[in-house]
């Protein structure tokens, strides 16, 4: 039986691509069409890989056995209970339906609860927190943006389809799109075959493979002046989306923050009296600075390797300043370069419910936040926690080995699809459906754009999404601790009500007086 | 089955006319009955005020905007926690609160229904995931729509029923509730950074002004029978000297056809109500405003009063959070367009009393509200979180009902706009009905809810009890103690159930409603080809995936209204 799935979301980057033409066959997907190379390698064939976790497990005697879902949901709620101050973390490829009772998850054990942000975007919320962010969803920029600039970030690699999607190679209502420019420049090298792909998907046909006679050679880019949207890059490499722009800017590590102080100084008309800054000639940064304040829709988006240099969230500080600064001569924006497709809604959805993004903790009976205290990074490496639960996440795979190291100190219970590196550690291993193939929930696209994800398949048998499980465990959890608010009498909630700390009391007074003020 | 009876109570319920009389309230299976047999639950409320539960039409609590807000404010949660009970969840405040905190302390004041105002409708579905999570209520949304493409295109071409269908296709689709216009026009233009000034600017690329967007969008509303007229934050909001601006736009619904339904209710008046040629010398024109509002009736308002406090401001008014930003003293500033539809912007706030203008506007809110002589027109919020936090109503009421609590405020103001203000020369202190009717029953009449805002047989029973004795105590003179009753409801009845008792949180088992239009037009607007095409270029997500699905709302409420085209 062959079937066609059209207007499919794209679980994998921030991209959230949304126009995915799936066919499945025998409950398998076995075409699809307008994903970029990425989606297909997973949404064709990784998630049925050999590596798929199909029962629950857990570890006995050093082996992990598989166990039936009612014994390894008792033991992961055991686990979490009897732990002091367990920690929960992951998330960044969970629905946000899971996300929200991970919330209530970790409010009911009073424990640390985390997500993917701390480990890639955590300084751009707090650079957010200090300042601000001037901001649009991606439609605006296609629609408007004659100006891009990619700041140590490369989506043509990390986020396939950015480009042709959303900025550059996109029709917008007042910009057109820049492909075909681009295709005059290009030369036909090794990355033809990526860009006659993309190109399928753009102009819905290859292009004919050009002469290498019939490509721009050596010219000097005319680009500062030409028409259109411009693209700029500034990154330490030169990267593949380094090629497509029309002018790059190559930075020395850690120097992003001296370059963008350089250019709020020439963007706010002052002089430099240096030749250059950050291995870049101030010449060149004069051409961006004009560049800046003579489009019409400018944005930056930044990356990775804007957060994790030197300098971390005050660079983003500094960014989302010039930024600001740029409103006042033109419009921009600016915005990060999401990774997982749906760590956006991982702090979206701990902040409605708590107030906060991440770096989240519950042991006082209220939510508490502190990046650098409650980050899963900075817990592991002090030992905090006796316990831990990793869901959709693989840190075994990017922490540093100290963290790891003591997150197998203490009972692990891991939620993924398939066994990573993670799951491998786990004491108690769970199964899950992959979201957005196996199972429906909503995601938040980088510009925090809800979409639903939909389901595409028959998940195996037996194995519940992660809102199931995380309900599962979490009544579990409710009968150990003897607490079922719909059962419990009055007595036994005034009795609780007592047990409030004095914390408390001593809060609201602060409130209140804030209120008087 | 399960019954209430409340006894003994001194009724105000002015849909009703029922004005302080003692009686006894009946309740069967969540709705006002008649009577009840013998085994109902008796409240007694002998000596307590009863009054339907309180009606908010503007307040925003939910959705991108509000939760950015959020994010952005760590230093406003940390010195306002909310705990965990067995009962409730722990939380947040304190201008944003969490989801949770925000149904609560609506409850624990004796609110059972509140409208969040702006929504971006390609974010629908973040509201109404939010507005799940805020227990106890009964909540609708408005969608934003005044510079969506297809409303402008099809005004642009004169095609008021085109863009009814278009209207009524987008509040079906976002499960929105009313048409939410603000700066109409102004936010298109800030897509390049720009704004427009007068009601008669062109928007540019689109051929249309702001006098058109709004009469168009209020013929519209009238063609398809909302029940809530179009909601308006009108042109120049918070600017010195827009009071002109606010009067061409009222003047300018004159000419909507009128029959004895508002054609549209302007939004947080205070912050429309500006004199003066600048920051400098900044008025108050209230005067002028409210004579203008005494004079007709095709409109409603809100108050949007100011506290004096740290608070957060968020509107779908971009250019103005840029604007105010640009008057330097703030740190963060937050920008958030919408493609194809709207903009936003963030800034917390802080309004101090020694200043000159913040003091003013404190006093213009007040000033608007005891000027405009019918209290049906003209109701009480702080535009949540704009004008400061929703539990701060206590005070406004205590503002509101005497004037011995406007004095000890304005004593403490600073002098310039001590001398500026009107109030010294206003005496008059709201009655207890005339409060019923600014916090529930004018509220729920101008959003078209029969059934809130009242006590009478077969409405909700939504009720909120005072502890006031009417007979016993003088509330202009005794405010504080009064502001306290209203502060914490001796009890909150929503849908019959007692979930809140003595100020606290008793029963959490009523997520509430969320209540949406589906609007049935003749022919429903069909989506079309040509449609589909348009959506592929306006939006970057694809036709099949922008609609609320059903999967986002809870408790869904759908209200059907038959359209006249
Ligand atoms: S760009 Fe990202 S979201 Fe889009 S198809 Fe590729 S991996 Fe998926
Ligand atoms: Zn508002």
């Amino acid at each position: 039986m062959t079937s066609e799935v059209k207007s499919v979301v794209c679980p994998i980057c921030g991209c959230l691509c949304d126009d995915l033409e799936v066919t499945v066959e025998n409950n398998e997907i076995v075409k699809m069409k307008n994903g970029c190379s990425v989606c297909e390698a997973k949404m064709v064939h990784g998630y049925k890989s050999e590596e798929r976790i199909l029962k629950p497990m857990i570890r006995k005697d050093g082996e992990l056995v598989p166990v039936s879902m009612d014994e390894a949901v008792k033991k992961a709620a055991k686990i979490l209970t009897d732990a002091k101050y367990p920690l929960l973390f992951g998330w960044s490829s969970s629905t946000s339906e899971a996300q929200r009772i991970g919330v209530e998850l970790a409010e009911e054990l009073g424990s640390a609860l985390d997500n993917c942000c701390s480990v890639c975007h955590g300084p751009s919320v707090m650079a957010t927190q200090e300042i601000g962010i001037p901001a649009s969803t991606l439609g605006q920029i296609r629609h408007r943006a004659d100006l891009i600039v990619y700041w140590a970030c490369n989506p043509w690699t990390s986020h396939p389809r950015h480009l042709e999607r959303y900025t550059s190679f996109t029709d917008g209502r007042f910009e057109k799109s820049e492909w075909k420019s681009y295709m005059q420049k290009m030369k036909g090298d090794a990355s033809m075959k990526k860009v006659q792909a993309a190109s399928k998907r753009i102009i819905g046909s290859t292009i004919p493979a050009m002469r290498p006679d019939a490509c721009a050679l050596n010219a000097p880019p005319q680009t500062m002046q030409k028409e259109g949207r411009k693209l700029i890059v500034v990154d330490v490499r030169k990267t593949m989306t380094a090629d497509a722009a029309d002018y790059f800017i190559q930075v020395q590590p850690n120097k992003d923050y001296e370059i963008i102080e350089a250019l709020r100084c020439l963007v706010g008309d002052q002089e430099l009296d240096v030749d250059t800054v950050g291995g870049v000639k101030v010449e060149y940064l004069k051409d961006v600075a004009d560049a800046m304040v003579n489009c019409e829709f400018g944005v930056i988006f930044f990356g990775l390797g804007l957060t994790q240099s030197a300098g971390r969230f005050r660079n983003i500080e500094n960014a989302i300043a010039l930024t600001r600064d740029l409103n006042r001569k033109t419009k921009f924006v600016i915005s990060p370069m999401r990774g997982h497709f749906n760590v956006t809604g991982a702090n979206v959805v701990f902040a409605w419910s708590t107030g906060y993004p991440y770096a989240l903790d519950f042991s006082q009976g209220y939510p508490q936040y502190n990046p650098g205290e409650f980050t899963t990074i900075d817990l592991l490496r002090r030992g905090d926690n006796d316990a831990t639960l990793v869901i959709s996440a693989d840190p075994g795979a990017h922490f540093p080995k100290a963290a790891v190291q003591n997150m197998m100190k203490h009972p692990l219970i891991t939620i993924n699809p398939d066994m990573n590196a993670i799951s491998r550690l786990g004491d108690v291993v769970f199964p899950t459906q992959w979201c957005g193939i196996e199972c429906e929930g909503t995601a938040y696209r980088m510009d925090h754009v809800p979409i639903m994800l939909r389901k595409v398949v028959e998940p195996p048998k037996g194995i519940l999404n992660d809102e199931e499980l995380l309900k599962r465990i979490l009544a579990e959890v409710r009968v150990i601790k003897g607490k079922n608010p719909d059962t419990e009498t009055k007595a036994e909630v005034k009795e609780r009500n007592k047990l409030a700390p004095r914390i408390e009391i001593k809060q609201r007074k602060k409130a209140k007086k804030v209120e008087v003020a | 089955m399960t019954e209430l009876l409340i006894k003994n109570g001194f009724v105000f319920d002015p849909i009703n006319k029922i004005n302080g009389e003692k009686m006894d309230i009946a309740i069967k299976d969540g709705k006002i009955v008649h009577k009840v047999s013998g085994k109902a639950q008796v409240v007694d409320a002998s000596g307590l005020t009863v009054m339907p539960g309180g009606v908010d039409i503007h307040t925003h609590i939910a959705g991108g905007e509000v939760n950015t807000g959020r994010i952005i404010r760590p230093d406003d949660h940390v010195k306002d926690v909310e705990r965990k009970t067995a009962m409730t969840r722990c939380g947040t405040g304190y201008s944003i609160p969490s989801t949770f905190t925000t149904g609560y302390r609506y409850s624990r004041m004796g609110y059972t229904t509140v409208m969040n105002p702006s929504m971006a409708p390609l974010e629908a579905k973040h509201t109404h995931e939010e507005l799940n999570d805020i227990p106890l209520l009964d909540k609708a949304t408005y969608p934003l729509i005044g510079d969506w493409w297809f409303v402008l295109e099809n005004l642009a071409k004169g095609d008021i029923v085109e863009c009814a269908k278009h209207v009524a296709w987008m509040l079906d689709i976002t499960k929105g509730y009313a048409i939410k216009i603000v700066n109409p026009g102004g936010l298109e233009s800030w897509g390049f950074g720009h704004n427009v000034h007068s009601i008669d600017d062109q928007v540019p690329n689109f051929c249309i002004t702001p006098r058109e967007i709004v009469t168009g969008l209020a013929r519209v509303n009238a063609l398809l029978n909302l029940p809530h007229s179009i909601h308006l934050h009108t042109n120049n909001l918070g600017l010195p000297g827009n009071y002109t601006t606010t009067l061409d736009t009222m003047k300018a619904l004159e000419s909507v056809p009128y029959n004895g339904k508002p054609v549209c209710h302007i939004t947080h008046l205070q912050f429309a109500s500006f004199a003066g040629d600048g920051w400098a010398h900044f008025q108050s024109a209230s005067e002028e405003i409210s004579s203008y509002i005494n004079a007709h009736n095709h409109l409603t308002f809100d108050m949007g009063q100011v506290i004096f406090t740290d608070t957060t401001t968020m509107t779908a008014d971009g250019p103005f959070e840029f604007s105010l930003y640009e008057l330097g003293g703030h740190n963060k500033w937050v920008n958030s367009d919408v493609e194809t539809e709207t903009s936003g912007g963030i800034i917390p706030f802080h309004y101090k009393k020694n200043s000159p203008v913040n003091a003013l506007q404190w006093s213009i809110g007040l000033e608007l509200a005891l000027l405009i002589k019918d209290p049906w027109k003209m109701f009480m919020t702080t535009d949540h979180p704009n004008g400061g936090p929703f539990f701060a109503y206590p005070r406004v009421l205590a503002w509101l009902y005497s004037k011995k609590a406007r004095e000890a405020t304005l004593k403490h103001c600073n002098k310039k706009a001590q001398k500026k203000s009107l109030l010294p020369t206003i005496d008059r202190e709201m009655t207890l009905y005339e409060i019923a009717i600014m916090t529930r029953a004018g509220q729920a009449k101008a959003l078209g809810l029969p059934n809130k805002g009242q006590l009478g047989v077969g409405a909700d029973a939504d009720v909120a009890i005072f502890n006031i004795n009417p007979e016993t105590m003088d509330i202009a003179q005794q405010f504080k103690a009064a502001r306290k009753a209203f502060k914490h409801a001796a009890y909150t009845i929503k849908d019959g159930k007692v979930v809140v008792k003595d100020g606290e949180v008793v029963n959490n088992t009523t997520p509430g409603r969320t209540m949406w239009l589906d609007v049935q037009t003749k022919d429903p607007c069909v989506i079309d080809e040509e449609m589909r095409r348009k959506f592929k270029q306006y939006w970057t997500i694809e036709y099949d995936n922008y609609p609320v699905f059903d999967h986002y709302l809870r408790v869904p409420e759908k209200l059907t209204v038959k359209a006249s085209v």
